[in-house]
């Protein structure tokens, strides 16, 4: 009796032990990304420790699986079909969100570091970062859809699985870079760790970086939406001037 | 260098840009047309969003024209009159072009309009050129070259509300020029164009308007339609993409001036003939993409556009 209790006290400890004592302190190299004019592409550094109280515990590996999400925007994808002898859009389908952007990386390949129930449970894995509910009824395999949203962006560098880019060191220290493609689209995108061991999720962490066009883009982008009428103006005006200053400068030339 | 464009949000180099710019500007110089019919699909095949491409080239052939209108108004060879009833003319056009523009945008069918309509007008237009230079080519041969007879009095000289057009030396009814201005303005804003390489046939054919003051005429019209163009684009579609535009038309204005002189030394017919090639290759590129299986059958866009 006395054995039994010892043996569910040691067992009540060293379940929350297990379950709840790894936690992530995290660094970013950079939390903002500046759309500059001669923005051509960026890296982020996300390096950090796994602080806990107890010992490492013995069994499995640690693993880290980073993730870097772009803002999420509902997508419309369209496919092509043969009309008369012309390759037209015919279905449309609306992908309710999807990330812009969304890159993985993990400390192994993915399908040891993470188990398939997990992976539904917290959504890391790219085919089930983007979010399909509803296709029109007429369209029977809307997950084709999907899938070509993966495929498109996939091959466009926005979608990636860098699989063992995360080093770890000593199951404490972890440390990746992501790169960021120039295409960016701006916004907040989240960057999230997943601390695993045996495929299982033991804790997470999550934060924000901002990705902002800033100066010229930004005033230009902007006025692009507030003052389109000015917008306008300013650049017929551009044009105007430029053709009139090229016209002027080549009379000069041929004088000269 | 690469430069990263606000409003197509795609990072681009900046020197491809200046150089197919400049190129560009280089064939049109030489050739005397806008350009935009090539620079649309060559800004297609290096990335930038169709709707993007179609409106900022509006704005780019404003520059161009601009400068190509102000030699021809100091040689006198505009017809201010003529050009002012094409101009009336195109912007009812272009504004129906915007209109069909953002309807089609809405359908997911706009890359396959503007792809359709280079495809039946680039192919139309090469392809009368390429054989109308290769007979004057082969007529230049065998004799010193017989004048072409002058125009007859046709179906447009028929029609009520004639007016006198001094420049040109035409009365004629204002009915075929509104006409052609609204076809051209339509095709302003749909393809992106000047609509330059329809208009000067349509000018000389159609209305018998003498060669000196056809080109002349038809930037003065260019001019307003496609600056009309680029204002509905940017108010209604927010697709002017300013830091393009600007890249493009220093290289265009800059090629303009050297094709010009490189235009100089060649023979008319050598150099319709050879628009006509290149007109008809652009063509033929366009019409593959349609024709054959795409090696993606799924395009990704924006939700909204209801």
């Amino acid at each position: 009796m006395r054995f039994l209790f010892i043996f569910t006290a040691v067992l009540l400890l060293a379940l929350p032990a297990q379950a709840a004592k790894e936690e992530v302190v995290l660094g970013l190299s950079q939390d903002r990304v500046a759309i500059t004019a001669d923005f051509d592409g960026s890296e982020i550094l996300i390096f950090g420790a796994v602080k806990r109280e107890t010992p490492i515990p013995t069994t499995e590996p640690l693993q880290v699986i980073v993730t870097v999400s772009g803002p999420q925007h509902p997508v419309l994808v369209r496919r092509k079909e043969r009309k008369l002898g012309i390759w037209i859009n015919v279905d449309s389908v609306l992908v309710d969100s999807a990330p812009t952007f969304y890159a993985v990386a993990t400390s192994a390949p993915f399908s040891q570091v993470l188990t398939d129930t997990e992976d539904l449970r917290y959504q890391i894995s790219i085919k089930r970062a983007i979010r399909s509910v509803g296709a029109a009824m007429h369209i029977r395999d809307a997950q084709n859809f999907a899938d070509a949203v993966v495929r498109v962006r996939e091959s466009e560098q926005l979608y990636t699985l860098r699989e063992n880019t995360v080093a770890v060191d000593q199951q404490t220290l972890f440390r990746t870079a992501i790169d960021m493609p120039a295409n960016l689209t701006e916004g907040t995108y989240t960057a999230r760790i997943y601390l695993t061991r045996s495929g299982i999720v033991v804790s997470n962490y999550e934060t924000t970086i901002d990705v902002r066009k800033v100066g010229l883009e930004r005033f230009l982008f902007t006025m692009s939406r507030e003052q389109p009428f000015l917008y306008g103006l300013m650049s017929l005006a551009i044009a105007i001037a430029a053709g009139w200053g090229a016209s002027a400068a080549f009379q000069l030339l041929r004088r000269g | 260098m690469q430069i990263y464009l606000p409003i197509a949000e795609v990072s681009v180099n900046a020197f491809l840009l200046l150089g197919l710019g400049g190129m560009v500007g280089i064939l049109s110089g030489m050739f005397g047309v806008g350009g935009g019919f090539l620079m649309t699909p060559l800004l297609f095949f290096i990335g930038i969003p169709p709707a993007v491409a179609v409106a900022t080239e509006a704005n780019q052939i404003v520059a161009s024209s601009f400068s190509g209108v102000l030699a021809h108004f100091r040689r006198r060879t505009v017809d201010i009159k003529m050009g002012l009833v094409l101009q009336a003319g195109g912007l009812v056009g272009a504004a129906l072009g915007v209109v069909v523009f953002n309807y089609l945008k809405a359908q997911g069918q706009v890359d396959l309009l503007v792809k359709l309509c280079y495809v039946v007008f680039l192919g139309v237009v090469g392809g009368l050129m390429f054989i109308e230079s290769l007979n004057a080519i082969r007529k230049s041969k065998k004799s010193g070259g017989a004048p072409a007879p002058r125009r007859q009095r046709n179906w447009v000289h028929a029609l009520p509300l004639k007016m006198r057009f001094r420049t040109s030396g035409l009365y004629i009814s204002v009915i075929p020029p509104m006409l052609v201005g609204i076809c051209v303005g339509i095709l302003a804003a749909i393809m992106g164009v000047g609509g330059g390489f329809i208009m000067v046939p349509a000018m000389i054919y159609i209305l018998g308007m003498p060669t000196k003051v056809v080109i002349g005429t038809s930037l003065f019209q260019i001019i307003t339609v496609t600056a009309f163009t680029t204002m509905l684009h940017a108010t209604t579609n927010y697709t002017v993409d300013i830091v393009l535009a600007v890249l493009l038309l220093i290289g265009g204005v800059i090629g303009a001036q050297i094709g010009t002189r490189i235009g100089v030394y060649m023979k008319a017919e050598q150099l319709r003939i050879l628009l006509a090639l290149m007109v008809i290759i652009v063509c033929g590129k366009l019409a593959l993409d349609l024709l054959l299986t795409p090696s993606e059958l799924y395009s990704l866009g924006t939700s909204g556009g209801h």
